[in-house]
């Protein structure tokens, strides 16, 4: 396989979240139909899409989730075909979500939550030093404005929306992924928070990190700056293009895509 | 499992899953007759009285039938008549590890008991099947009076203090359970501390299942005299068998004025054996007692320790943890019997259910109605893991009078596999996510254990949720 494909072909790869022609079911309905698509490390890239176009379905196949189903293709990270691993292998290997919908964990605390997260990256036997470990977590708890009392509360229960939101880039900070995958991380957050959490993906930004960003508003893209924006419909993506495309989108709504691509493109 | 080597003791040795090829001198044979009393109590060389309460607790034992009106059918499954009811050696409990047949020396070895003694105990009984193969205790606390030896020895040497509470915070007849250990009772603990005297580091037996197709009995009997303090702990494994093994226990305390009981039980049997176990405490004046059950071991538990709030002001308390994985029934619970003013007891169950693992709450507390100043505290809380998992509680509380006040609380939480699939997401493997949440559920009950059982009892809990995910 890899020797029909250009060298450069292969670099960009190497160090990339590579998604080819996935296709995933949930039960015998099939949600994303042969999904292409290519997030190389250093870059964001949106991704934009009606309710129900199969975003989170997207974002939990690539992260293992086993009610889904993948039936064809390939997710590479950086070369490397995640799909036959466990979900915490992916994780370990560096990919990591944040949810559009953040699960609750009763009775442990968001503190020892992280660094249990940490403690599975060590090596066996080794586990990450206390006064560190607190120090690094309550640096990034200041930059994202969080307050002190989240470190004992129990994993985002009763967390509002906007704090549920706010603590999964806390986990993103501490955990360092190489690729993140941020569903809605905008939606539910008020105007300042939008600007806080923003700031902190924002900080993350560098050579090392590859971000797909999911969302449903162009004003998400004037803090956190994409690369390229893609549009999915129905589980594939029908559009790419540059930031412009979040801003043609939010003027003329999704139809127009639709229509341009016909139904006929869409069955 | 014999052939493993020495080596691999640490990683072998809280699942207990290995065993000793057997040699017994003496052995019951199968079944339980008239005979077996007999013999039993010929090979332990008993006085006539005890021979005789044998015997009339087997009659009892015959008679009632079966609790499965409100219990598991799972009970029928136990075959008395495929039962070996006794099985030793002969020798008696030596004072020094040394002296202990060297495939029994190993095997508590491998469990770790001669460095937990070497560490923190007062002192320690080791039962190996039906008797005791090793008891001391540390020569300072043997020096203010404490006496700690295993029922046998108990009943010979101590009869004038034996016998007075022998059967009297249980009678033969309280169950059809209760009834069997009557009857075939061996080993177990008995444990006298004199007034005043605090013991202050705890006592600690280990009761150990060697043998396939065997009945363990042992009889526990502690008390803690006026103003005495005492803290005794038990640990229990066996290997894991085809056939089911029956562990029948009955324990009994007895506080008096204004002494203190703490009883720790960290139950890790495998997962054929059925755990049918009846403890009771009494306490009087200002006594209190205190019972911190672990559950984790066992294919079906059914065990509720008691305190009957005997004496003005005793306290009763009852902390219990069960964890049901798999195929198990753990069916706990308490019985809190307020027969005195101002006595106050405290329940607090938590119960853990994995894949198809149940759970079953059963508590009774009872105040009557011409009683003043009593108050009890009930918390019963069940986490389900998975969907598949059951929980069932049943609350039996009947407050009378009006200076008498109660207070009940129950909750269940879920960990979905939603929940699991955000936490392996963060890196954590299934097992991993699943001790977190365990631990995480049971945090705050544990943390009131000595450091030592609390520690233990984290590693079996991840233990246990990596054999859950295979
Ligand atoms: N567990 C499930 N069982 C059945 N159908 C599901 C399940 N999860 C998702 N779906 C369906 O799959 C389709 C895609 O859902 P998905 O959540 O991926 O959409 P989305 O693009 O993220 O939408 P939104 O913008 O509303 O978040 C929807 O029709 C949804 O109802
Ligand atoms: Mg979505």
């Amino acid at each position: 396989m890899r020797e029909s494909r250009g060298a450069q072909n292969d670099k960009i790869q190497m160090s990339s979240l590579s998604i080819k022609n996935l296709h995933v079911s949930i039960g015998d309905k099939e949600i994303i139909r042969g999904l292409t698509l290519d997030v190389p490390k250093g870059q964001v890239h949106a991704i934009m899409g009606p309710n129900g176009s199969g975003k989170s379905t997207l974002s939990k196949a690539i992260g293992g989730h086993p009610d889904y189903t993948v039936t064809a293709g390939e997710v590479l990270l950086d070369g490397e075909n995640i799909l036959g691993l466990e979900p915490d292998a992916r994780a370990r290997k560096g990919l990591f979500l944040a949810f559009q919908y953040p699960m609750e964990i009763p009775g442990v605390s968001n503190a020892n939550f992280l660094r249990a997260a940490l403690n599975a990256r060590q090596t066996e036997g080794e586990e990450v030093e206390a006064t560190e470990f607190y120090a690094q977590m309550y640096a990034e708890m200041d930059k994202l404005e969080m307050s002190r009392s989240f470190t004992a509360r129990s994993v985002n229960e009763g967390f509002s929306g906007g704090e549920k939101k706010r603590n999964e880039i806390l986990q993103m900070a501490m955990l360092k992924p190489a690729y993140a995958v941020l569903d809605e991380t905008d939606s539910g957050l008020d105007i300042d928070a939008l600007r806080i959490v923003s700031a902190g993906v924002n900080a993350l930004r560098g050579p090392q990190l590859g971000v797909l960003l999911i969302t449903h508003y162009q004003r998400l893209l004037d803090y956190i700056v994409p690369d390229v924006v893609h549009v999915m419909v129905e589980g594939r993506i029908v559009r790419s293009g540059s930031k412009e495309l979040a801003l043609e989108l939010e003027e003329r709504g999704y139809d127009f895509i639709k229509d341009e691509l016909g139904e006929p493109a869409l069955a | 499992m014999s052939t493993e080597t020495v080596s691999q003791i640490d990683i072998d040795r809280t699942r207990g899953d290995f065993s000793y090829p057997e040699s017994h001198t003496f052995d019951a044979g199968t079944g339980l007759t008239k005979d077996t009393i007999d013999y039993i109590s010929k090979v332990k060389g008993e006085a006539e009285w005890i021979r005789e309460f044998r015997h009339r607790a087997l009659e009892v034992f015959k008679s009632k039938p079966m609790p499965t009106h409100w219990a598991s059918k799972d009970l029928e499954n136990i075959i008395f008549e495929n039962i070996r009811y006794y099985l030793a050696n002969g020798q008696k409990p030596t004072r020094s590890w040394d002296e202990v047949p060297e495939d029994v020396k190993r095997t508590f070895e491998r469990l770790g008991i001669p460095e937990q003694e070497r560490k923190f105990l007062a002192g320690v009984e080791a039962q190996f099947d039906s008797e005791a193969v090793y008891s001391n205790i540390k020569a300072a606390v043997g020096e203010q009076g404490v006496i700690f030896c295993g029922s046998t020895e108990g009943l010979r040497e101590h009869p004038e203090i034996f016998r007075k509470w022998f059967g009297k915070v249980i009678p033969t007849g309280d169950n059809k359970f209760s009834a069997l250990n009557s009857a075939v009772f061996s080993g177990g603990s008995f444990i006298y501390v004199p007034p005043g005297v605090k013991v202050k580091h705890p006592l600690q037996a280990y009761f150990r299942i060697n043998a396939e197709n065997f009945g363990q009995f042992e009889r526990t009997l502690i008390i803690a005299d006026e103003g005495s303090e005492v803290m005794y702990m038990e640990g229990c494994t066996a290997p894991k068998f085809e056939t089911a093994t029956l562990h029948s226990a009955v324990v009994e305390l007895v506080a008096m004025k204004g002494a203190k009981i703490q009883y720790v039980t960290v139950q890790n049997w495998s997962a054929n054996v059925f755990n049918l176990v009846t403890k009771r405490a009494i306490a009087h004046e200002e006594a209190e007692v205190k019972w911190i059950d672990c559950n984790i071991g066992s294919r079906l538990t059914m065990k509720y320790p008691g305190v009957i709030l005997k004496g003005r002001k005793a306290r009763g308390e009852v902390i219990s943890i069960a964890l049901a994985s798999d195929g198990q029934h753990q069916d706990t619970g308490a019985k809190m019997i307020h027969a005195a003013d101002e006595t106050t007891s405290n329940i607090v169950s938590k119960s853990i259910s994995v894949g198809t693992g149940r759970a079953t709450y059963r508590g009774l507390v009872h105040i009557p109605k011409h009683l003043k100043g009593c108050k009890n505290n009930t918390e019963c809380d069940a986490l389900l893991i998975n969907s598949t998992a059951r929980t069932d509680t049943y609350p039996a509380i009947t407050v009378r009078g009006t200076g008498n006040s109660s207070q009940h609380e129950a909750s269940v939480s879920q960990i979905s596999a939603e929940q699991i699939f955000y936490m392996q997401q963060r890196g954590l493997t299934e097992a991993q996510a699943m001790s977190l949440s365990v631990n995480g559920f049971v945090n705050d009950l544990v943390r009131q254990f000595p450091m030592e059982y609390s520690v233990e009892l984290k590693r079996l809990i991840d233990l246990e949720m990596e054999g859950s995910v295979g």
